[in-house]
């Protein structure tokens, strides 16, 4: 066990948990965005940051890919976290504020307007995706592409991709394109996918192990019955 | 594009997919670029996502999945160059070419690239060319550069451009081919010989592109210790004129093409090596060796 002390409480928890995971399980809330239990940790988006060490060693990091260690002194909620969490959602709303899951952090921390340039991206690179697509459907059918700028979300090659499932797992955990569904405004829809009677992984015979991961979808169901 | 060389490039590296990159590296020098029907078949042989490996081959600049032309110019954008109106002679090769910088020409000859800072900043505006500086480029020497990237150059450094560097390397003293055909190394046919240290005697094969040092040994010899390297055919020592501007060993001449002689070090993990167009002095030799 690895004793450490959360918010000047002394805990212990086991080797290897992360210090996300430690101050969860003793009650201290920490926001995240990139990080999904069932998925590795990728500590892309930050808004995790936590304050470990002290003095003038004390830095910022982030605690879901950090693992704790023995004597570690980590405040989750320090004058220092709380303004970096903010400049944090401010950048994130300067790059997608059309998500509802960054709107949703941003009014539970109460961050009302941002002072960057705005854009408007369709991704914010959490790699969430990529990460669904992989260790939970087995595919790898997506992944990360380029670098800096031009860093984007796709196949390779940008064709359709033959290991694919159809699964829909990374539109369920993408936080940026939540908000894109507009079914109910049928001009402007794009996938349509929710009231397509025909599904396409239906017809996808060959995949025998088909992972569904569209809750709301049953369309399938609809057809058998 | 050909399939048995890249599996043998896959072969060569155990089929591992930590040596990602240099796999990448080899396709890519022996293609100029990253064919997709190779990275298919890389993902197929290491087991490596074709997803992860389309990641890493896009991650970095020095892999291109477009087909590079048979001679690059890059042009230098950074700083110094930059201020000393680099930009004027970009714009200049592009109406030249009729290309912008990452696209080729049309006839596959040139490929334009730019480049942040080549290292020769007080020799600014600088461009390269197949691996010759071009110092202080005004906008009316662009020409120039271009017609002679299109004549091959030079003094076109030899490791810059490897296709043009392919040897067809023969024993000196019989005469006999030592290219194997069927052992490809770096794209093209190897080099073959026998190698001999302390009554060890095994056979070694480099790459037949001069300034490529790759070298495979049927099995490991203790590095830096001196070897002698014989003909497979005639068994003679390969006869030795210079010594090794790296280390001091002397080196084995072997003839390119019954003209000049390609001497390499003879010490075990040197890379010295020299291309010697001085061809009286060798025929002299090779005379002697066939009458023996
Ligand atoms: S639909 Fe499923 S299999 Fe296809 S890319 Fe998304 S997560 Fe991967
Ligand atoms: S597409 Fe969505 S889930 Fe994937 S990296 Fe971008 S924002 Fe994250
Ligand atoms: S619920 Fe049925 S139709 Fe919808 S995605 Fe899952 S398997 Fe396909
Ligand atoms: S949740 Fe930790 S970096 Fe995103
Ligand atoms: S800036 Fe051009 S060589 Fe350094």
């Amino acid at each position: 066990m690895i004793n450490l002390t959360i918010n000047g409480l002394p805990v212990s928890v086991e080797k290897g948990t992360t210090i996300l995971d430690a101050a969860k399980f003793y009650g201290f809330p920490i926001p995240t965005l990139c990080h999904k239990e069932g998925l590795s940790p990728y500590g892309a988006c930050r808004l995790c940051v936590v304050e470990i060490g002290e003095g003038s060693a004390a830095k910022l990091v982030s605690s879901c890919t950090y693992p704790v260690e023995d004597g570690l002194k980590v405040r989750t909620a320090s004058e220092r976290v709380l303004k970096a969490r903010r400049i944090i959602i401010e950048l994130l709303l300067a790059s997608c504020p059309q998500s509802k899951t960054i709107q949703d952090i941003a009014s539970r921390h109460n961050v009302r307007q941002q002072r960057f340039r705005q854009e408007y991206e369709d991704c914010i690179l959490c790699g969430l995706c990529v990460r669904m697509c992989k260790e939970q459907m087995m595919a790898g059918a997506i992944g990360f592409r380029g670098r800096g700028q031009n860093r984007s979300i796709g196949t390779p090659f940008d064709i359709k991709s033959e290991v694919c499932r159809l699964c829909g797992g990374c539109i369920e955990v993408c936080p940026a394109c939540q908000t894109r569904c507009t079914y109910t405004e049928p001009g402007k829809a794009i996938c349509g996918g929710c009231a397509n009677l025909a599904p396409p992984c239906i017809e996808k015979e060959q995949f025998h192990d088909m992972m569904c991961y569209m809750s709301p979808c049953v369309a399938c169901e609809i057809k058998k019955a | 594009m050909d399939t048995k060389n890249i599996l043998d490039i896959i072969k060569k590296h155990n089929k591992n997919k930590v040596s990602l990159i240099s796999i990448l590296e080899e396709i890519q020098g022996a293609y100029t670029y990253l064919p997709e029907k190779a990275l298919r078949l890389l993902a197929k042989e290491t087991g490596c996502s074709l997803t992860d490996i389309y990641g890493v081959a896009t991650f970095y600049k020095t892999f291109s999945l477009k087909p590079k032309g048979k001679h690059c110019v890059s042009v230098c954008l950074g700083t110094a160059c930059h201020v000393r109106g680099a930009q004027n002679i970009v714009e200049e090769f592009k109406r030249e070419l009729s290309i912008s910088p990452g696209e080729t020409t049309p006839d596959n000859e040139i490929t334009l690239e730019t480049v942040n800072c080549l290292g020769a900043c007080a020799l600014g505006p600088t461009v390269v060319s197949d691996g010759q500086y071009f110092p202080h480029v005004s906008k009316s020497s662009v020409k120039e550069i271009i017609t002679r990237t299109k004549g091959g150059g030079r003094s076109i450094a030899a490791e810059a451009d490897i296709r043009i560097f392919p040897l067809q390397v023969s024993c000196p003293l019989c005469g006999k081919s030592l290219m194997d055909h069927d052992y490809i190394i770096n794209g093209h046919p190897s080099v073959k010989f026998n190698v001999s240290m302390n009554g060890k005697k095994v056979w070694l094969r480099m790459s037949c592109l001069y300034g490529k040092h790759t070298v495979e040994l049927e099995n490991q010899l203790p590095p830096n210790e001196l070897s002698r390297f014989h003909c497979p055919h005639c068994h003679n020592e390969f006869p030795s004129f210079s010594t090794c501007p790296e280390c001091g060993a002397s080196m084995a001449a072997l003839f390119v093409r019954e003209k000049c002689s390609w001497e390499v070090c003879m010490r075990q993990g040197c890379q010295g090596h020299i291309l010697n167009l001085d061809q009286i002095n060798l025929h002299k030799k090779s005379d002697k060796g066939k009458n023996k």
